[in-house]
């Protein structure tokens, strides 16, 4: 039944404008607002696990745009395919965000404060406190409240349960903070302590230290950058934008200004597992660079051993070998011999068994331009339905399978991948039977094309390293403020806020002394922190109990 | 270079542990089924180690508990021997080492307090565990991908599964205390006899909520502290610290969930019957990142060896 008064009676206070804000920010920061934004942002950051990331792969996002041509476009649209960059999850942690800060200030405020002030006045009946005990002990209540005193202060109280805790004591005798002294005439003989201050003070730091991460990971966003580059062995690139295949900068950053380091990789060891069979065969199991570093053009070349979990360090900028594949040296001649090309050429890795994909293009040659296109195959066996494939990773049956095109290799000089052929203006050679030609070349093996268009020889097959160079002037501070959060939550987490009152009154010639005790949340052990004091009074002032 | 000898050993191992486990598991359950309520029909019973009741059957649940403990640890062993490394390579490893723990953990509450009627609901998980370890999720011994070969996979891996073993005791209490607060709101005299039986037989709704709260303390550091040496190791092995990798993504959502429980302890207005819900709920994202990401999300934590 509603027992409320009619609404129409009640003069409702209106919000002003400040009002409005002032009740929007209580409710942004509130804790049930942070619970339900927490909630949120787990729920918002699946997504990112289910659906490919471009940030991540934008190979297979392309796939999955061109397999699902209805709900695709959606979810593109919905950002789900930039689920860390989209602008909802950002709305969700910028609100968390702000509701942190909201909650921490404030709140280190009243923590200063409740620091610096003093344990209240204890109070009258301590047995009504949720944990509470008593004991008689010989000896007048003075001599027994300044026991019960000497006991709070020694740091390490009998039994396990106190362990090392400090007490702010605060005794009867003691002024008030206001000068205000209260007799004890009217109020008895008591001490208050309280401890545990430092729960807070880690609840707040982790609070505040997880603030610090979101900075850092911001700063290093803005300010780092990442470059990739393959790196064919016994070649060297120095780091300036125009040496990298992709260049990834941060808005803030200054192109200009990158550390003149230089990296040469002059051999490059692979190992693949041989011996076990099923899904392991194959899986890598060693890669080794052998590099020669300067980090600028003036200073000393060193030589340094790059692997998967040993990056280089240059300044704060690293460098990882993140992949590797196969270059096969490719040279070309016209029909006349001269040499049109002579290159290492990466091909790209498809498979785990190093199937890789790569183009060959001869600008040189004429009157029309050559093309080749095609695979690498480390360890070349015929599949019935795939073609030419590759049983294993390493070089145990190395072959070239290439088709030949000729034409125009750049039309509108548009930029292009340098791992495909755009054949749109280029024609395929035909063999003899009006098939498309299909060249298969072993190291050391040459082919003529037909019609006097002259050679391709394979001379030999190198290995290639992936590097990818990253800077992230973020990632101390990020570091630095994981470690503060999990110190202060540790601390939030295991520290108990406890406050103990002591009452002393004399009983004929001996002392009741009343211990009352009262925690912030939940504290099992505040009983028998209780008994264990008490049992130390009783022991110091001579009680057998 | 693997001992394949010995990697048969420790699943000789891991199959005689299963054996004791499973010995053990009906053990308990008769012990609990053991617990009617001679002494006191009052919903509310004081703490069951109270009770005058002997409980031998318990008594040798707990050994065969240990001694099914020192078996797996014996296994994890060999099979780390034999893969000259520490076994946490692939789902089967991770699966064998975090039963020990479970185990272990279990064990070492069990020194302090009398969990006995807690075991069942170990036991009971970690048995199902090694049995899907070791049919379905098996790989045979081998060496390790370069980007695993790190001081930090001991860091990291280990405290993941630590971390992982306490929760899911932490689970099983809350599972526990809402069962609890269930019976614990029905008529104690129409209660039927499975009922009375399972609410004599465990502790009081409050102290099960204490307990599972107090592993989760425990354990949300850990994983915390998981998040920190994953993100160090993948700055070394990948040149970034957090990329969102699927992997990285649900680390983090649990790490969220959990943080939203104890934040949900410490809210007005919320029920820690409500916020045991999230711990269930996070344990449910624990059981994704294990299950689903490993085998059906492509990511660069691709390491089942399946």
């Amino acid at each position: 039944m509603d027992t409320r008064p009619d609404e129409s009676d009640v003069t409702q206070p209106t919000l002003g404008p400040v009002g409005m804000m002032r009740w929007g920010w209580r409710q942004l920061t509130s804790m049930r607002t942070a619970l339900f934004l927490l909630l949120l942002l787990a729920i918002g950051a699946v997504p990112g696990s289910i659906w490919p990331q471009r940030n991540i792969d934008a190979g297979r996002v392309a796939d999955y745009l061109a397999s699902h041509r209805s709900t695709g476009p959606w979810l593109d649209r919905l950002g789900f395919f930039d689920v860390y960059s989209s602008s909802w999850f950002a709305a969700i942690y910028l609100l968390l965000f702000v509701s942190l800060v909201g909650c921490v200030v404030p709140r280190s405020k009243i923590h200063w404060r409740a620091m610096r002030a003093q344990p209240p006045r204890a109070p009258r009946r301590l047995e009504r406190l949720p944990e509470h005990g008593e004991i008689e002990v010989d000896g007048a209540p003075e001599d027994v409240l300044r026991v019960a005193l000497g006991v709070l202060h020694a740091k390490r109280v009998l039994g396990r349960h106190s362990g090392l805790r400090r007490w702010r004591i605060r005794a009867a005798d003691q002024p008030e903070p206001d000068g205000h002294s209260d007799g004890r005439s009217s109020d008895g003989l008591w001490l208050s302590a309280e401890c545990g201050y430092l729960r807070e003070t880690g609840n707040l730091v982790f609070h505040a230290a997880l603030i610090v991460v979101i900075v850092a990971v911001a700063v290093g966003h803005l300010f780092g950058w990442r470059g990739d580059r393959i790196l064919v062995t016994g070649k060297s690139f120095s780091n300036t934008i125009s040496a990298y295949d992709t260049f990834d900068p941060g808005p803030w950053v200054n192109t200009e200004g990158l550390s003149p380091f230089t990296v040469a990789v002059d051999k490059l060891d692979v190992t693949f597992e041989e011996r076990a069979g099923g899904a392991q065969r194959g899986a890598p199991r060693d890669f080794t660079a052998y590099t020669r570093t300067q980090t600028s053009p003036q200073a000393p070349q060193v030589n340094q051993i790059l692997k998967v979990n040993g990056p280089l360090k240059f300044g704060g900028a690293s460098v990882f070998l993140l992949g590797n594949g196969y270059a096969p040296v490719i040279t070309v001649r016209d029909a006349g011999g001269h040499v049109l090309l002579r290159e290492a050429t990466p091909f790209l890795p498809q498979d785990a068994n190093y199937r890789s994909v790569g183009a060959v293009k001869v600008s040189a040659a004429s009157p029309k331009q050559l093309g080749f296109f095609g695979f690498f195959l480390p360890s070349e066996y015929l599949d019935k339905d795939a073609g030419p494939s590759s049983f294993f990773p390493d070089l145990k049956n190395p072959a070239l399978a290439l088709g030949v095109y000729e034409g125009e290799l750049y039309p509108q000089g548009r930029p292009q991948s340098v791992y495909t052929l755009s054949t749109e203006k280029m024609t395929q050679l035909k063999n003899a039977k009006g098939e498309p030609l299909r060249l298969l070349l072993k190291p050391g093996q040459t082919a003529q094309l037909p019609d006097g268009r002259g050679s391709i020889t394979l001379d030999s097959v190198q290995r290639w390293a992936g590097l990818s160079i990253r800077y992230d002037p973020g990632k101390v501070l990020a570091l630095g403020g994981a470690v503060a959060a999990l110190l202060g939550l540790i601390a939030s987490l295991m520290i108990r806020r406890r406050r103990v009152f002591v009452r002393v009154r004399p009983v004929g010639r001996r002392t009741v002394v009343s211990i009352g005790g009262l925690a912030k949340g939940e504290d099992p052990g505040l009983g028998a922190t209780i008994e264990d004091l008490l049992s130390a009074i009783a022991e110091r002032t001579g009680t057998k109990v | 270079m693997t001992n394949e000898t010995l990697s048969q050993y420790a699943n000789l191992g891991v199959y005689s542990a299963m054996s004791v486990f499973t010995i053990a598991m009906i053990t308990f359950a008769i012990d609990l089924a053991g617990s009617a309520p001679t002494v006191s029909t009052s919903a509310v019973s004081s703490d069951v180690s109270d009770l005058p009741r002997p409980r031998k059957a318990a008594g040798v649940a707990m050994m065969l508990t240990r001694l099914g403990g020192l078996l797996l640890i014996a296994a994890v062993a060999m099979r780390g021997l034999s893969v000259h490394r520490p076994p946490l390579g692939n789902m089967f490893e991770f699966a064998l080492v975090g039963c020990m723990f479970v185990v272990v953990a279990f064990v070492a509450i069990s020194l302090r307090r009398d969990v006995r009627w807690l075991g069942l609901f170990v036991i009971g998980p970690v048995l199902l565990t090694l049995g899907l370890a070791i049919t379905v999720f098996y790989t045979d011994a081998s060496e390790l991908l370069p980007s695993l070969k790190s001081v930090w996979l001991v860091i990291h891996v280990t405290v993941a599964t630590f971390s992982v073993a306490l929760f899911t005791i932490a689970f099983s209490v809350t599972i526990l205390h809402l069962v609890q607060t269930w019976l614990e709101s029905q008529d104690p005299q129409g209660m039927s006899r499975l009922r009375t039986i399972v609410n004599t037989a465990l502790p009081p709704a409050r102290s099960l909520d204490r307990t599972a709260y107090g592993i989760h303390v425990v354990a949300f550091p850990l994983w915390t502290f998981t998040l920190i040496a994953g993100a160090i190791w993948a700055e070394q092995a990948w040149g970034h610290y957090w990329n969102w990798d699927p992997k990285e993504v649900w680390t983090f959502v649990i790490w969220v969930v959990y943080a939203a429980y104890l934040h949900a302890r410490a809210t007005t207005g919320w029920t820690p019957r409500a916020a045991n819900y999230i711990a269930l709920a996070g344990y449910g994202c624990i059981l994704v990142n294990y299950m689903v990401v490993n085998i059906f999300f492509v990511g660069q934590h691709s390491y089942s060896g399946m």
